[in-house]
């Protein structure tokens, strides 16, 4: 069964319509690239899988349920996670409250004071997680906001997989990092794969989708104009979908 | 005891602040007839922290819609027309003493209720709609009282404002319960995280599926209790439920929550650090009093002590941003 099924889904800005009618089905477990040009309309359509964004039509089915009404909270819990292409981190709060933000666990005093958010057990955790990505922080207290941007990535990358995801959507994950951490977020996605867990990997380095996407979909001006399999397809003809010449 | 700051998000320097203003007011405040500096007296303390109840209840509230990177500007109003509807219930229509408590806290909790109700789903920025509140809540406390103060309170209010069990003023007790609670909400609690994560990064909270809406919408309605439950301790205080009361209280508050080290852009508060910042502003007002100075020459030292502090917490987070 597909994990995730968009149909006709369509969204506009004011009156720029930015995604026209978009059908794209992934399975589970599947790593599919998505690409396109800037402005083509990939964070428009991820953002609308997260509920971040309410459709103006069409229907988004999660893991066998229509999704399309609900909230990004309730997607979340369901097991939709995405990372970013800003990252969305809270800069002043520290690492490991920006990991469980939205999900914090809570202890009650006595069963009567109103629930309390266990921070050791969000610290013991969120240390554990980072540990498990071989990710180095001088301290989980300090705030995200004075982390380098290759940390902050891997931070919002250990917020998308400390809950059990069933599809992980990443937006340009490797815009910001170095050769050494572009592997181990390669590594990761097929760590992931391995896992069952599905994944949606928009980039620009048509390598880093080469390496780790068995499918490649592109998007050109809110349409889905190739869904190609890696293995029938190069890098010329990828492109050449990009830029309009096919 | 830096640990313990550290741990409360209390800035080292606002309590510094209020150590050294606390040492200027002792040298320059006069003598009295047995020796002792008046500023020092037990009574004088008592004088500050009562001064200080009333817009350190506020304070808190204006705490709370700061570090989600808003800002409430009928805090002062709100609290006479909370002042004046509690009044009014009990003294002009003769209801039930408890119907002051509940009519102050209810008329102040609605008008924040309907604050956070305009700016979340009309979509008008918090700055107008709380400014326009400002005037709509000081006109109507002036209509229900028809610009009088309603005078007169039963026993059981008055004793809110004026008992001193164990020596020590009502008031205080009400500041210290109110603020262990919200420093609790906002420190410990979910909600606290999540609104401190609203400040910080709208996007970011939006994402992590908490509900932006409400939260503000509670935001405010908590801050419209503060300003009630503060015009609750003003009235039974001077026995009168006053439409002029909290005049100009929305700058000593906010003053106050800034100097606390509650970040004006959002995604920092402390409840603690505010109640230090109402404390030094209490100590500032006190000790201009008591060196005779005049009231207009207190209002501009106010209002350039809430420049500087947002202008010295710039230089902070400029010299942060540049390492
Ligand atoms: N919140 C928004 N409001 C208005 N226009 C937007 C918004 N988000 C995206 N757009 C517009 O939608 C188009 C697609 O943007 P986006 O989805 O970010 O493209 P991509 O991620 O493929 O580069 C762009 O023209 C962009 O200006
Ligand atoms: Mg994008």
């Amino acid at each position: 069964m597909s994990i995730i099924e968009l149909s006709g889904v369509e969204k506009s800005f004011g009156a720029v319509q930015v995604l026209h009618g978009v059908d794209l089905t992934v399975e589970a477990g599947e790593v599919v690239g998505l690409v396109g040009d800037n402005g083509a309309g990939k964070s428009t359509l991820m953002k609308s899988i997260t509920g971040v964004y309410t459709t103006d039509k069409g229907r988004v089915m999660f893991d066998g349920q229509d999704v399309t009404q609900l909230e990004p909270g309730a997607r979340r819990k369901m097991g939709i996670e995405m990372i970013y292409q800003d990252l969305a981190l809270a800069p002043q709060q520290d690492v490991a409250n920006n990991i469980f933000l939205g999900r914090e666990p809570v202890k009650r005093l006595f069963g009567l004071l109103p629930a309390f958010v266990d921070k050791p057990r969000i610290d013991d955790q969120a240390q554990g997680m980072l540990d498990r990505l071989g990710v180095h922080v001088p301290s989980i207290h300090i705030p995200v906001g004075m982390l380098s941007g290759g940390q902050q990535q891997t931070i919002a990358i250990a917020r998308a997989l400390t809950f059990q995801p069933k599809l992980v959507i990443m937006d340009e994950p490797t815009a910001a990092l170095a050769v050494r951490e572009v592997e181990s977020v390669l590594q990761l996605i097929a760590q992931m794969k391995s896992d069952g867990i599905a994944t949606i990997l928009i980039s620009h380095r048509l390598n880093d989708v080469f390496a780790a996407c068995g499918r490649i979909v592109v998007l050109r001006r809110g349409n889905v104009i190739a869904d190609l399999r890696r293995d029938e397809t190069d890098m010329a003809e990828v492109v050449s979908y990009i830029v309009g010449a096919h | 005891m830096l640990k313990l700051l550290e741990r409360t998000h209390v800035r080292p320097e606002s309590l510094a602040v209020l150590l050294a203003l606390v040492v200027v007011m002792a040298i320059l405040s006069p003598v009295t007839s047995s020796g002792i500096r008046v500023f020092l007296t037990a009574n004088n303390f008592f004088n500050i922290i009562l001064a200080s109840a009333t817009f350190g209840i506020l304070a808190i509230g204006a705490t709370y819609v700061i570090s989600a990177a808003g800002i409430d500007l009928s805090l002062g109003s709100v609290l006479g027309l909370a002042s004046v509807a509690g009044a009014a219930l009990v003294v002009t229509l003769e209801w039930p003493w408890y119907f002051a408590i509940i009519g102050a806290l209810g008329a102040g909790a609605a008008a924040g209720a309907v604050n956070g109700l305009i700016i979340t789903r009309g979509h008008v920025p918090a700055f107008i709609v709380t400014l326009g509140m400002l005037g709509i809540a000081r006109g109507l406390a002036l209509i229900i009282s028809n610009g009088r103060g309603i005078y007169g309170l039963p026993d059981e209010i008055l004793f809110l404002g004026q008992a001193r069990p164990w020596g020590v003023p009502t008031p205080v007790f009400i500041l210290i319960g109110v603020a262990l609670v919200a420093h609790y909400i906002l420190a410990h609690t979910p909600f606290g995280h999540h609104t401190l994560a609203l400040g910080d990064n709208e996007n970011s909270a939006r994402a992590t599926g908490i509900n932006v809406r409400r939260q503000r919408m509670v935001l405010y309605t908590i801050s419209g209790l503060m300003a009630g439950i503060a015009g609750l301790v003003f009235t039974a205080r001077v026995n009168t439920g006053d439409p002029t009361a909290g005049l100009n209280y929305e700058l000593l508050a906010i003053t106050a929550a800034i100097i606390g080290g509650t970040n004006l852009f959002g995604g920092r508060g402390s409840i603690l650090g505010t109640m230090i910042g109402a404390l030094i502003m209490g100590v500032l007002q006190n000790g201009l009093n008591l060196m005779a100075v005049q009231a207009y020459y207190q209002q501009m030292a106010i209002g350039a002590v809430l420049i500087a502090a947002v202008w010295l917490d710039q230089i902070r987070t400029r010299g942060r941003s540049l390492q």
